[in-house]
């Protein structure tokens, strides 16, 4: 279990990086190598060339502009996870990030690295889908911003051409008062998702919803967003009953199945995450501040 | 060694000693400690990155070397099992595992070690939930976990308490 | 009796080593220029082979060799393997040959060994040997394999029987006609691999000087590799040594004699060159031999009151594709099902099956789960039927305290009747059951499910064959300096052996521990050996090394007393020293040992034979039959199906203990492997054998976040009247009663749904659709 033979490259900025995979063939870039080095190890993947992006300091650090938090791809999980500003502007974020792998891996893993990856049951890819984050991209012809509802293709690939970098991820920074919650299921600590929840409620002056957000990680090909839940929610007073109900529809979504968890126990599951993740984001949402 | 693929020159320190070393770009870190350098304590379980056994600390940070390259090491610190022992003195974790019977073959133990340090610099007071996170992906066929989480509480009480190793 | 040193948990003599990074695992042995080897295995469950091309792999740089079964034959005895333990009932021969050069019968068998400069470079030319495939028909699931027009796993072979027979005794057909209730079940526990941490490991060097062709193998039985090599190598006997380095956890597998030591072997014969092979994980997920996988359909019958009357029924034994060991699983199966109980009459016909799918040998607890299993899950069938309480249902079944030593009906495979040699059951349970609150817990139970929660308790019995003989040699020698030399053939793997040899010599030679070097699994240390399998090490091999301890003991104090011109009874050793009872006059070890190496023209002091020293091989055929009790309690999340495991209570009884914290450490290893098989491990085969199951994040192991909170262990101690230091095993223990603890608990947590669990793993989809009233799906 060996990685095949390939050229490596170390580039040391952005431009570097870019113009590298520009002109090689069949070259991978190398993030934080928690997805990309066990599928060398294990020939998955045979790349002529192998970019790696660790030494692009440009493309690492957090930072809050206003209303949004901007985020170099190269920033690892490790980073994010002790981050005032992350658990602050975006605690579906931290939250998220005590289901990410294991300590070892955060160390390393990095947020482009795992939404590039595109795993439909990664924590981040979830909370990317949550909260419409927006990717930026940098190729041969300049940048440009992709958003996530438009950045899967499909099962584990992301819209993007295989000459361009993902260099920064911006996410928008939501009220104070809002309730979030990040909920998963996994065999064990620290595994995928098999099914992940990811929930944002503000509540207006009346206690009525006037924003709601339900993505749903590992169900699908791709993370999914509820529209319908979402839409259903708003304007309404958010009774148990009410969400019971909203959660419930969640069984008709489409389901991957496997040999390890049959599509309709995903579509199970997807009922009883949405509702937790909706109940706990509404015993956070802060009523008397939004009433006030 | 390789004669396919590039190589390159790598110079990195490792438990405190610099080494300058050629070696095939496609060498995991894994196997360049342990081959190249005959550092063996670090050892390999899975290669895919689920085991833990070659947790080693890279930049003071723990990190599967299974999943590095070793050219990425270039420039870099990276401390072993090896390098945990004062001399003859014992880091007072490896003292504690052998007094709770934290090991029994001993393969997992090394990269038990490097990330138990890692979390004691981190949170000098786990509990016990704590710890259990922090191993969570080190796997442990023999004992259990349990000797290990005791004894990691106990070792961190001991250098809280500003006890030294043992020889 | 606990000894100053023996019944103590003194520091390992491993631990140092392991824990600076200093031990020595096979893969840290290497030698200057050493080639590496990469094996092609078969991607096919079944097929012929019409051709291997390894042209271009021998274009690639760094490549020295691609050696298929017919470079190898002409320097081979035989084509195959040839070590399957004697039965009768076998009804094929299925040996696994060297390199597979016809027929493929399962992924990942070897088919050719590529040798290069870096396994990087092995790996690069393995991919490039072509092998021609004529896939035939398969034969994945074990009951499909008896039917009339099944293929055949074999394609010449008559059918896909690998050896059937039964066991059991009494009157079954008057037992179940007279019986108040009979009630039938069918059962499976699924297969699992053993993953030991360290997968496994060949290096080979030949010495050019001595001739001497060495082989460093991660094995359990070195004296029975080095047996089989000899045979297959033609090497004269003190041509070839085989060692086991420090090994990172053995199970089971380890014990095997595997087609990757030949290759290795030879091929460093061949070439005068140091070869090493390195199992990765994806290769032990294919090339390491498995277990569990059975399949019961039982029945019972039980009186108006749920005492026994017997017990009936088949198991179907999914064997894999060839025979690397023998019938001892099944066989551990039928003869452990019955044993903590009193059964009239019981009658089990066992067959075992060929698949194309890894070969089946023994993995911690060797067929006692599945049987602990069935046992306890019929026993809560009848409990819920008769609306006993579980607890009291075993109680009116258990051997009673009075009854031992039992003469059961049974015989172990070496036909010895099994005798329950010590212990107390009921008092065993009691125990356990008291400590996990048992009688209070339907009171918790219904506050718990007024607020929602499910919490259920379950509990199990076990007895557990151990010791297996009849011997384990080990010598003791005190050499020139002092120093004491112990070695056995027992075969270190993780568990302690080593500490566990020394104390027992230690008692008897001074007690200082650091004074003390143990050599295990060295077939040049040692010339016979058996290894570690069945819990027998400590037995065997402690009753060994105690026998040459102590005379040794008596050739050391008489000696000095010749020295000293005292009587031997007034001596004692302390340290390093022979002296006056109570200190005064001495003469060190090494003074001893010095002067009964002898000198040209002088008596030996004593007149005894020279050198102190001794070897013994204590004979024990009986085996020894430790018990035990779990109580768990579980959690379970009735939306998601997620059992979470709250509590574990374990009373047990191993006899005499020599080292609590290694007792505990392997009862507690064994329980994580239990709960591992009860809830997370599946090793998954599609309907062509093609495993799906073949990294660790698909075969899920017991992490850390997933162990209940500190396991509670209550110890009783029978000493076992077969050895003179009363133990019995315990490596396997923790391990047998799990399955069938968890499944009790599940079982009652989800009462209010009347699920009942017949299968393990049990998973959270297969508990969903059960709590919504589906049966449990018996289909892979
Ligand atoms: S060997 Fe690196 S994680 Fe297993
Ligand atoms: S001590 Fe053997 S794997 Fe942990």
């Amino acid at each position: 279990m060996k990685p095949p033979p390939f050229s490596y490259h170390d580039p040391e900025t952005l431009e570097q990086a870019v113009e590298l995979l520009a002109t090689l063939d069949n070259a991978k870039a190398l993030a934080g190598g928690q997805s990309l080095m066990p599928m060398l190890n294990m020939r998955f993947v045979l790349p002529d060339h192998v970019v790696d992006l660790n030494r692009v300091s440009e493309l690492s650090g957090i930072r809050r502009n206003g209303q949004t938090i901007e985020i170099g791809a190269m920033t690892r999980q490790r980073d994010l996870e002790f981050s005032s500003e992350i658990a602050t502007a975006c605690p579906l974020m931290s939250e998220a990030l005590t289901h990410v792998g294991h300590r070892q891996t955060r160390n390393r893993g990095t947020i482009g690295g795992s939404l590039c990856h595109l795993d439909p049951a990664a924590e981040l890819v979830c909370v990317a889908a949550a909260l419409d984050a927006v990717v930026e991209v940098v190729g041969p012809n300049g940048r440009r911003e992709i958003p996530f509802a438009e950045f899967p293709a499909g099962y584990m690939s992301p819209a993007i051409d295989f000459t361009e970098l993902v260099s920064r991820v911006t996410f928008p920074v939501w009220p104070r008062e809002t309730g979030h919650a990040f909920v998963e299921f996994s065999r064990r600590h620290g595994d995928f998702a098999i099914v992940s929840a990811a929930a944002m409620l503000l509540l207006d002056g009346a206690g009525r919803v006037s924003r709601a957000v339900l993505a749903l990680g590992g169900v699908g090909a791709v993370p999914l967003r509820m529209h319908d839940v979402e839409a259903a929610l708003i304007g309404q007073a958010p009774t148990a009953e009410l969400i019971r109900r909203v959660s419930e529809t969640c069984r008709t979504v489409e389901a991957v199945g496997d040999v390890y968890v049959p599509a309709s126990y995903r579509q199970h599951l997807a009922c009883v995450m949405s509702r937790r993740a909706l109940e706990t984001a509404l015993s956070r949402a802060d009523r008397s501040a939004a009433a006030a | 060694m390789d004669s396919v693929a590039d190589t390159r020159t790598i110079e990195l320190r490792v438990n405190g000693k610099a080494y300058s070393r050629p070696a095939p770009v496609r060498m995991t870190l894994s196997d360049f400690l342990r081959h190249e350098l005959k550092l063996t304590g670090t050892h390999v379980g899975c290669e895919h990155g689920v085991c833990g056994a070659c947790t080693i600390l890279f930049d003071g940070r723990s990190a599967r070397s299974c999943l590095m390259l070793a050219v990425q090491a270039n420039g870099h610190e990276i401390t072993t099992v090896e390098g945990l022992a004062n001399g003859k003195d014992m880091h007072p974790l490896q003292a504690a595992l052998s007094d709770h019977h934290g090991l029994q073959c001993g393969f997992c133990t090394p990269g038990m070690l490097t990330t138990l340090v890692e979390l004691l610099n981190d949170n000098p007071s786990p509990s016990a939930e704590d710890v259990r996170v922090a191993i969570s992906g080190n796997l442990c066929r023999c004992t259990g976990y349990e000797g290990i989480v005791a004894a990691t509480l106990d070792a961190a009480q001991k250098m809280r308490a500003g006890a030294g190793g043992r020889s | 009796m606990s000894g100053r040193i023996v019944g103590q948990s003194v520091e390992r003599l491993e631990d140092r080593a392991l824990l600076r990074g200093e031990a020595r695992f096979v893969d840290d042995i290497s030698f200057p220029g050493m080639w590496h080897v990469a094996f092609v295995r078969s991607a096919h469950a079944h097929a012929m082979i019409l051709g291997v091309d390894v042209s271009a792999a021998l274009d690639v740089p760094g490549v020295h060799a691609v050696l298929t079964m017919a470079d190898l034959e002409p320097h081979l005895s035989d084509r195959l393997l040839r070590v399957a333990l004697p039965s009768p009932a076998y009804r094929q021969e299925l040996h696994r040959p060297v390199l597979a050069d016809r027929e493929v019968v399962h992924v990942g068998e070897a088919i050719a060994a590529v040798i290069a400069d870096s396994r990087y470079i092995a790996e690069d030319a393995a991919a490039l040997v072509m092998v021609d495939y004529d896939p035939l028909p398969v034969v994945s699931d074990c009951r499909d394999a008896m039917a009339e027009n099944a293929p055949r796993a074999h394609r010449d072979a008559p059918h896909n029987l690998a050896a059937e027979f039964d066991m059991g005794y009494g009157d079954c057909d008057e037992a179940f006609a007279k019986a108040a209730h009979v009630f039938r079940e069918n059962y499976w526990q699924h297969r699992g691999v053993a993953q030991s941490m360290e997968c496994r490991g060949v290096v080979a060097a030949l010495e050019p000087m001595s001739d001497v062709l060495t082989m460093w193998s991660s094995t359990q039985t070195p004296h029975a590799g080095k047996r089989v090599l000899c045979g297959l190598l033609g090497r004269d006997e003190d041509k070839l040594r085989v060692v086991t380095p420090d090994v990172g956890g053995g199970f089971g597998p380890k014990l095997v004699f595997y087609p990757e030591e030949a290759v290795v072997a030879l091929a460093a014969q061949i070439y005068g060159h140091p070869i090493k092979w390195i199992e990765d994980r994806r290769e032990h997920f294919v090339s390491t031999t498995q277990e569990r996988d059975q399949h019961w359909d039982m029945e019972i019958a039980v009186d108006a009151q749920g005492q026994i009357l017997g017990l009936r029924g088949t198991l179907l034994h999914d064997h894999g594709a060839y025979t690397a060991r023998g019938v001892n699983v099944a066989y551990g199966s039928a003869a452990a099902i019955t044993l903590p109980y009193v059964i009239p009459a019981y009658q089990l016909d066992i067959k075992l099956v060929v698949t194309n799918k890894v070969s089946v040998t023994p993995i911690r607890g060797a067929g006692q789960p599945q049987a602990v299993f069935v046992m306890e899950r019929l026993l809560d069938r009848v409990a819920r039927e008769l609306k006993i309480d579980r607890a009291e249902l075993r109680r009116r079944n258990l051997v009673a305290g009075a009854q031992i030593p039992y003469k059961t009906p049974l015989k172990t495979r070496g036909g010895m009747q099994v005798v329950l040699d010590s212990g107390d059951y009921p008092a065993c349970m009691a125990a356990a059951l008291e400590r996990a609150g048992w009688e209070d817990f339907p009171r918790r139970q219904a506050a718990a499910l007024a607020k929602g929660r499910h919490i259920g308790l379950g509990v199990a019995n076990y007895v557990e064959g151990t010791g297996r003989g009849p011997f384990e040699p080990v010598s003791v020698r005190v050499a020139e300096n002092g120093r004491i030399h112990v070695a056995s053939g027992a075969a270190a793997m993780g568990q302690s052996t080593k500490t566990m040899l020394a104390q027992v010599v230690a008692e008897q030679l001074g007690c200082d521990m650091s004074n003390i070097t143990v050599v295990a699994g060295d077939t040049g240390a040692i010339e016979l050996g058996m290894g570690g399998f069945n819990s027998r090490q400590a037995v065997m091999a402690g009753s060994s090394a105690h026998a040459a301890a102590l005379k040794v003991r008596q050739k050391a104090l008489h000696v000095a007393s010749h020295m000293l011109q005292v009587g031997e009874q007034a001596l004692e050793i302390e340290g390093t020293a022979v002296r006056l009872k109570g200190g005064g006059a001495q003469v060190e070890l090494a003074e001893v040992a010095k002067a009964v190496a002898g000198l040209p023209g002088y008596y030996i002091p004593g007149n005894v034979e020279p050198g102190l020293q001794a070897t013994e091989h204590v004979i024990i055929n009986d085996m020894t039959y430790a018990n035990g009790t779990c109580v768990v309690e579980v959690e379970v999340d009735a939306e998601t199906g997620l059992v979470r495991v709250s509590r574990v209570v374990f009373a047990h009884d191993c006899g005499r203990v020599l080292h609590p914290k290694i007792v505990e450490g392997q009862i507690i290893g064994g329980i994580a492997h239990g709960l591992g098989n009860a809830l997370f491990e599946w090793m998954g085969f599609d309907e062509n054998a093609q495993p799906v199951s073949t990294t660790l994040a698909e075969y899920l192991l017991m992490s850390s976040t997933e162990m209940p909170p500190p396991i509670e262990i209550l110890h009783l101690e029978s000493p076992s009247p077969l050895n003179e230091l009363g133990i019995k095993g315990v490596g396997e223990s923790g391990v047998i009663p799990m399955t069938a603890a968890v499944a009790s608990a599940v079982e009652d947590a989800l009462a209010p749904f009347g699920v009942s669990i017949a299968k393990v793993p049990i998973n959270p989809p297969d508990l969903i659709s059960l709590i919504h009233g589906a049966s449990q799906e018996m289909r892979a």
